[in-house]
């Protein structure tokens, strides 16, 4: 990676967000930006990476925007706003004010997450479009209609007041939370970790709040396996993952923002059980028991399948997969598309010596896993299926442990999306 | 900005509104247009006579073409609008809360501003 692409990925989104916050125009600031990287691009090459690169890139595009402001021939009216020092740090408060207009509730659900990644994290729109299996047409389109609102309707670019705060803050963490999930089904760990850097954001800003520091949590136990969940370019599962590999840092931080009290909402349910995983010093050791009881009230709290499936995993490991493949029962009608339920189920048919069943739960799973890595993952676990033994081109669960089910289909699967409506606000 | 507050409604549930009610409602729009004077946001507004007084005109092959009733045959009807001076939506749906406590749908849309 070269000096430039670094600092793109380091301080594009934060860059931009300073930007949109003084330019008052998504469209000005994108366009300055862009032409600051270009020069850096040209520029460091030759004279040399100054000091402090973002500092360096922030006046720079502050001059690209006034020369295309002059060009438009407004520049006197934005010319006093423009004039500040170059070496002005970048607020992590305009991060946070960009981020509470883009997940404002006057924009669709849709246009929330698209505006984040795009203005918040700073992706490109065809990345957008990829991460949502949309064509790149479709995502500009949406990005440019949430623009449009943003700018025709007033939407400001401020943080809400503190009367509203509590009203808006539950979409900006769904909105943070599918971030960082998004980035952790794609094993973009940049995504990942614009994700929490802007939950630390928000926690500096609301740090007694039991949500923010939950989900922060939480997000902090998945993020910290990152180094462990692919070897070679294949996925590995929980119970195979070398656990010296994860981040003691970030499990260490999770675990004690877990230690202060607070209600027992879904981000805690969550954060709880990934923190079972990161206490166990072998897959074997893990409180399964501990998990089961809090997916029964992650359950309750949410009545969402997603997190009956995740269950019925939990529960195979306790009780057996006769049990798990009972709380499976027709979920299929309410997770039609889902190849994580026919993994499991492939996974629990498997070990129960039913392997034409499982072969076919297999076939099912690999026409539906959305990325390349999870079909080689299934694809190796059918061929186990078909012969009884491992077929050597995936990483598939050791001898020892006896099964893929633990983590493939639940405990590694990506953190269990909750959605908006099934949260408790 | 402006902001036109839309009011819908249900017509029949105002046409069969006894005395006290209407005088409660015309109360509580009193209320609401002391809230909007105090911050200085009130840019004027009307009650709407009910639905099927309005009469409708369509061009057609260049020939206005008139019928009976409103636009649009829907449930709710708008009944009424204020416009508003406010800083930004927000400022706009603070006010479109306090008027939808009186009124049932409130759609707030920003009014195009021509030099």
């Amino acid at each position: 990676m070269t000096v430039v692409e670094a600092a793109f990925r380091e301080h594009r989104g934060p860059l931009l967000a300073t930007l949109v916050a003084e330019l008052r125009s998504f469209d000005l600031a994108e366009e300055a930006l862009q032409d600051a990287f270009a020069a850096a691009a040209q520029q460091w090459a030759s004279e040399g990476v100054p000091q402090r690169p973002a500092a360096w890139l922030l006046a720079v595009a502050r001059r690209r925007a006034v020369d295309r402001r002059r060009r438009e021939e407004t520049l006197a009216r934005y010319l006093p706003r423009l004039i500040t020092s170059p070496g002005e740090p970048v607020h992590s408060d305009d991060s946070l004010a960009l981020l509470f207009a883009c997940c404002h509730p006057a924009l669709g659900s849709e246009a929330r997450v698209a505006l984040t990644l795009r203005f918040v994290a700073g992706l490109t729109v065809p990345e957008i479009a990829r991460l949502f299996l949309v064509p790149d047409a479709t995502m500009a389109a949406r990005i440019t209609r949430g623009k449009q609102k943003i700018r025709t309707a007033g939407i400001p670019l401020r943080m809400p007041s503190p009367d509203d705060l509590p009203e808006r803050l539950p979409g900006v963490l769904s909105v943070l939370y599918l971030l960082f999930t998004e980035g952790y089904r794609s094993f973009r760990t940049e995504v990942a970790a614009e994700a929490i850097r802007l939950m630390r954001l928000l926690r500096e800003l609301l740090p007694t709040d039991p949500d923010v520091r939950d989900l922060l949590a939480l997000v902090l136990l998945q993020h910290s396996r990152r180094r462990a969940r692919l070897r070679d370019g294949r996925l590995v599962l929980l119970a195979d993952q070398d656990r010296t590999l994860w981040n003691a840092v970030e499990a260490g931080e999770a675990l004690t923002l877990l230690e202060a009290p607070g209600p027992l909402s879904a981000f805690r349910l969550q954060a709880l059980i990934a923190a079972r995983h990161a206490v166990a010093a072998r897959a074997s050791d893990t409180d399964w028991a501990g998990i089961v009881e809090c997916y029964e009230r992650l359950e309750e709290l949410t009545g969402s399948p997603v997190v009956r499936l995740n269950r019925a995993v939990a529960v195979a490991e306790c009780s057996g997969p006769a049990a798990a493949l009972a709380l499976l029962d027709g979920l299929g009608e309410r997770l039609p598309r889902s190849h994580h339920l026919a993994a499991a189920r492939a996974e629990m048919l498997l070990r129960l010596g039913e392997r034409e069943a499982a072969v076919g739960e297999f076939d099912r799973a690999l026409t539906l896993a959305p990325t390349a890595a999870e079909r080689e993952f299934l694809a190796g676990r059918r061929v186990f299926a078909l012969s009884g033994q491992s077929s050597g081109t995936a990483p598939g669960p050791s001898a020892s442990t006896g099964s893929g089910l633990s983590s493939g289909t639940g405990s590694d699967s990506p953190p269990v999306p909750v959605p908006e409506a099934e949260r408790p606000m | 900005m402006k902001y036109a507050l839309l009011m819908y409604g249900v017509d029949q549930d105002w046409a069969e509104a006894d005395e006290e009610k209407r005088a409660e409602t015309y109360e509580r729009h009193g209320r609401f247009s002391e809230l909007l004077r105090s911050r200085d946001a009130e840019r004027g507004g009307e009650e709407l006579a009910l639905s099927n007084t309005a009469t409708t005109v369509r061009l057609k092959a260049g020939e206005a073409l008139l019928t009976d009733g409103p636009y649009a045959e829907t449930a709710e009807q708008l009944g009424g609008f204020y416009l508003v001076e406010a800083r930004d939506l927000d400022e706009a749906l603070e006010f479109a809360r306090a008027l939808a406590t009186v009124e049932d749908i409130i759609e707030v849309r920003p009014v195009v501003e021509h030099p």
